[in-house]
């Protein structure tokens, strides 16, 4: 019996994650309209979301894949996996203006390297105090500051141990996840309102999850253009971390 | 037909995936840079070509826009299968790895927003359903 109620869950993973974020956009908007539409509906999406994730990652014993892990949900990954991610994000530049994204060319190519540069120092700092002084440790905990994708590039590229490795996807996936809730409550005292400042906030941010989820809960219009900038970021950062700043680290901490 | 804009969006995206693999390859960077934002420059600069000289039907249009409006319950598929478990469980360094990561990128935007001719809000909307 428990079978049979399982089974089209598993067989048709995609389609029956259609009818689960279904059903969470839907309560998500009943949520919304009880704060007067205060907090969007999307934004409350995704924090069940998040809950949803966590609450798999602890049933099934590892965290990696959250609720996806659990066969019921295993369609979610294919639905949240970064094929259709990205499919969407790119459809949502169908409309952008040509115009705005030039307006924004010099500012977002500056956001970029601010953004991975200073990622990088903070991880590099927070490393050092937290006694991971050496500079291949360092390294790749700042390197996991930037994006929990260019941590581990780094990592294996300067010989880090998986401990610390894994320290810096934690700290990847603690930035992505903070950028998807705090973006909407922030987004209003940083000027967060336009295309320009989206590509900014895009380029400094960087975690591609992060930002496209951070501006969806904030004004959806504004995803193409920081999703644009944040594309380049995690690239960026392979680029920049296992080299050029690595090497200054290294010379800094000897 | 709803295809024709299907054909478009993920030709757009083969294209940019394959220039962002070959640049990830020519800086030696084992990963993929900017692809999805080269495809997405790319379908902005075909569409404006495609839609000027109304070669592009209401139906295609329509092919693209499904994707774009089920982008937020694609993320919010995606927030439900991140790896947060090892975001609490990393302890107080990786969390504060992160936070602080966060907080200087947020100082950070009114600052970089300044450099060049100013952006203009967009305009006050209505609750839209997505």
């Amino acid at each position: 019996m428990m079978d049979m109620i399982i089974t089209p869950f598993t067989k048709y993973g995609l389609v029956m994650a259609f009818l689960i974020v279904g059903v969470v956009m839907y309560i998500s908007g009943l949520v919304s309209k009880l704060t007067n539409k205060r907090i969007a509906g999307s934004a409350i999406a995704i924090i069940i979301g998040l809950i949803l994730a966590y609450i798999g990652g602890v049933v099934s014993g590892t965290g990696k894949g959250g609720i996806a892990n659990i066969p019921l949900f295993s369609g979610i990954s294919v639905m949240g996996g970064s094929m259709l991610r990205d499919y969407c994000i790119i459809s949502t530049a169908f409309g952008a203006r040509m115009s705005e994204i030039k307006k924004a060319g010099a500012a977002g190519i500056i956001s970029l390297f601010v953004g991975v540069i200073s990622a990088y120092i903070v991880g590099v700092i927070i490393a050092i105090m937290f006694g991971y002084s050496d500079a291949a440790s360092a390294a790749t905990i700042g390197a996991g500051a930037v994006t929990f994708i260019v941590g581990p590039v780094t990592g294996a590229a300067v010989g880090a141990s998986s401990e610390v490795v894994a320290l810096s996807i934690a700290a990847g996936v603690v930035k992505s996840i903070l950028v998807m809730i705090l973006t909407p409550f922030v987004a209003k005292p940083v000027g967060l309102n336009n295309p320009k400042s989206a590509m900014v906030y895009g380029g400094l941010m960087g975690t591609t999850s992060g930002t496209a989820a951070g501006l969806a809960a904030t004004d959806a219009r504004l995803v193409p253009y920081g999703a644009m900038t944040a594309t380049f970021y995690t690239g960026l950062g392979c680029l920049l971390c296992p080299s050029v700043l690595f090497l200054i680290t290294k010379a800094i901490l000897g | 037909m709803v295809i024709y804009g299907l054909l478009l969006l993920s030709g757009c995206m083969y294209v940019g995936v394959l220039i962002g693999d070959i640049l990830g390859k020519l800086t030696g960077v084992n990963s993929n840079v900017g692809g999805v934002g080269i495809a997405m420059l790319i379908l902005i600069l075909l569409s404006d070509y495609l839609l000027e000289r109304d070669m592009l039907s209401g139906k295609a249009q329509a092919g693209i826009q499904f994707w774009s409006m089920m982008y937020i319950p694609v993320v919010v598929a995606m927030t439900a299968s991140q790896n947060v478990v090892s975001a609490l469980s990393g302890g107080p360094m990786a969390i504060l790895a992160g936070v602080i990561a966060v907080a200087v990128a947020f100082a950070f935007i009114p600052m970089i927003s300044k450099i060049g001719e100013p952006g203009e809000p967009l305009p006050e909307l209505e609750k839209k359903e997505a």
